[in-house]
């Protein structure tokens, strides 16, 4: 019994608690990117945004959280109760899930897992789920008609999220995320980060990223001023605050991926004295939030695409674009002689 | 008992579980959301098996893609319940009499069938050590079998083909957008702008411009 507990049981419980320590730092740090989200949004039309609770409206968040949770939670008579509460639960679980495998130093992670790359598109591409379910579920005509065309939009922009990881990976040779990260250091710092020799994957990664995601300017999914909510318009309180916990996770994992994938992950961007002795975590956590940052501004500047217009973009613009790019890296990484062995 | 085993049984329990509500959920929505729980299970015992690659494979295209599918054509259409229940008992004793084959063969075959000890060492692309197993699978998938790999690209690019040639219609009267047209549209071409002074409005001639 003693070596069940010592070879199987000890494992299981320091895995639960780096989970747990894990999932109470994301949620805190979501409840600022969420503020920050709307600090951002208010300082470009020139407002001050949520000011009010705590010091420079540092508390708004949770108090958002205890009003979500203390509102009553209306069900359709007309709903499929059970899918109705379980699709929130799906995107807000998945979205959570993701996070298992993200490296942010190195050693940093729950699971390092050699498919890790693969994981983060396997859980993305069942957040499409929490969607469909949701929007079926409300037994309604708004909801099930964004549930639809959210569901083509996440589809069809995951094909080009999986081409330009290949891109990435062929470069570096392995599926491991920290693996990713250690291809990445080199002599010249941030010179030497894929953002680079890799740009208009960059660019690419992150307009689909924005479309994964739903935010705007591809928000076709919630679209306030033609589909009402979109695919959530039938929930309230805590089931509501799950989706948009679930939509804000989501970001911030597409950050970190971004920040993995192009950006060196932990590693500082200039490989010398002073930059060496800040944490690894830090550089993470900048890069990150830089990430946010141009996703927050591109939801303050850029007006809403039109849905064949995105449509468009995904299908004709960077699908051929990133397998173009998979095919002409391969051939100068064979060519060159640059192949990871 | 170790964890793999526990694990083993919680996947496949469920995995059977899923399957069977599969089968007798009244709702057809129900029963596609069940198949994707049967997917995700199998993808666990993949893992278990030590073949993550397989696992991570089954969710992305399975799951992801296929079931998304199948819940979009199931969704749409307007099933009508009580005409699904209609005639149940007609069918009943030829849907248990093909059951009852089945179940006949498989239990044959399970009964007759004994596996050779050597067939680990039969295998014609053993996997090398020390690779991880989506390393391995790609050694062979390139090199060893690239033509079969080949084909079975070709007739999924000849079924996407047909599918789009299937669907495909011009019709002469839906408007469509040329893009590049609307691209190419300048400031000059697209607006005008007028000072209108208060109390006049424009002349007719003015306003014949404006909606040009």
């Amino acid at each position: 019994m003693a070596d069940f507990f010592m070879t199987n049981l000890l494992p299981l419980l320091i895995v639960i608690g780096q989970s747990f320590l894990l999932l109470t730092i994301l949620l805190i740090t979501i409840a600022y990117v969420l503020l920050a989200d709307r600090k951002i949004w208010a300082a470009v039309q020139i407002r001050r945004g949520p000011n009010v609770v705590g010091p420079w409206g540092l508390l708004q968040s949770f108090a958002d959280l205890i009003k979500m949770v203390v509102k009553e939670p209306v069900i359709p008579s007309g709903a499929n109760k059970g899918v109705f509460l379980l699709a929130p639960l799906v995107t807000c679980v998945l979205a959570l899930a993701a996070w298992a495998v993200i490296p942010v130093n190195a050693g940093w992670v729950i699971a390092d897992i050699n498919v890790g790359v693969l994981y983060i598109l396997a859980v993305s591409s069942l957040s499409v789920y929490g969607i469909i379910m949701a929007g079926w579920a409300s037994n309604s005509k708004y909801p099930f008609l964004a549930a639809l065309r959210s569901a083509a939009q996440m589809v069809s922009y995951e094909v080009s999220i999986g081409f330009v990881v290949i891109c990435v990976l062929l470069c570096v040779g392995s599926l491991n995320l920290t693996a990713v990260v250690e291809a990445q250091n080199s002599k010249w710092g941030m010179l030497g980060w894929y953002w680079l020799p890799l740009f208009p994957m960059f660019v690419v990664f992150y307009v689909s990223a924005l479309a994964e995601t739903n935010r705007p300017p591809f928000d076709l999914v919630e679209a306030e001023s033609e589909l009402v909510a979109g695919f959530m318009v039938e929930y309230s309180a805590t089931p509501y605050m799950l989706f948009v916990l679930g939509e804000y996770v989501a970001i911030a994992t597409m950050c970190a991926m971004a920040t993995i994938l192009f950006l060196g992950g932990w590693l500082p961007p200039v490989p010398y004295a002073p930059f060496t002795w800040v944490p690894g975590v830090v550089w993470f956590l900048l890069k990150a939030f830089f990430m946010f940052f141009l996703f927050a501004m591109a939801k303050a500047i850029v007006p809403r695409y039109r849905y064949d217009q995105l449509m468009r973009l995904g299908w004709k613009v960077f699908l051929p674009l990133s397998l173009a790019m998979v095919v002409i890296v391969a051939a100068v990484l064979q060519f060159a002689g640059l192949a990871p062995k | 008992m170790s964890m793999p085993v526990l694990f083993f049984y919680l996947y496949a329990g469920a995995a059977i579980a899923a399957a069977v509500m599969v089968v007798f959920a009244r709702n057809p929505v129900h029963s596609a959301l069940f198949l994707i729980l049967v997917f995700v299970n199998a993808a666990g015992m993949f893992v278990l098996m030590g073949a993550e690659f397989l696992a991570m494979i089954l969710i992305v295209v399975y799951v992801g893609a296929v079931a998304v599918l199948f819940l979009f054509v199931i969704m749409m259409l307007d099933v009508d319940f009580s005409r699904l229940r209609e005639g149940f008992l007609e069918y009943l004793p030829f849907g248990l009499l093909i059951g009852f084959i089945f179940l006949a063969e498989l239990l044959l075959l399970a009964g007759g069938w004994v596996i050779t000890p050597t067939v680990t060492k039969t295998i014609t692309a053993p996997i090398p050590a020390g690779v991880s197993n989506t390393e391995a699978l790609g050694l062979v998938l390139y090199t060893r079998y690239i033509h079969y790999f080949q084909i079975s690209g070709m007739i999924l690019l000849v079924a996407m083909i047909g599918a789009i040639v299937l669907t495909l219609r011009h019709k002469k009267s839906v408007k469509r957008q040329n893009i590049a047209e609307q691209n190419a549209r300048t400031k000059e071409a697209a607006m005008a702008i007028r000072q209108v002074k208060p109390g006049q409005g424009l002349s007719d001639s003015d306003a014949a411009e404006w909606v040009r």
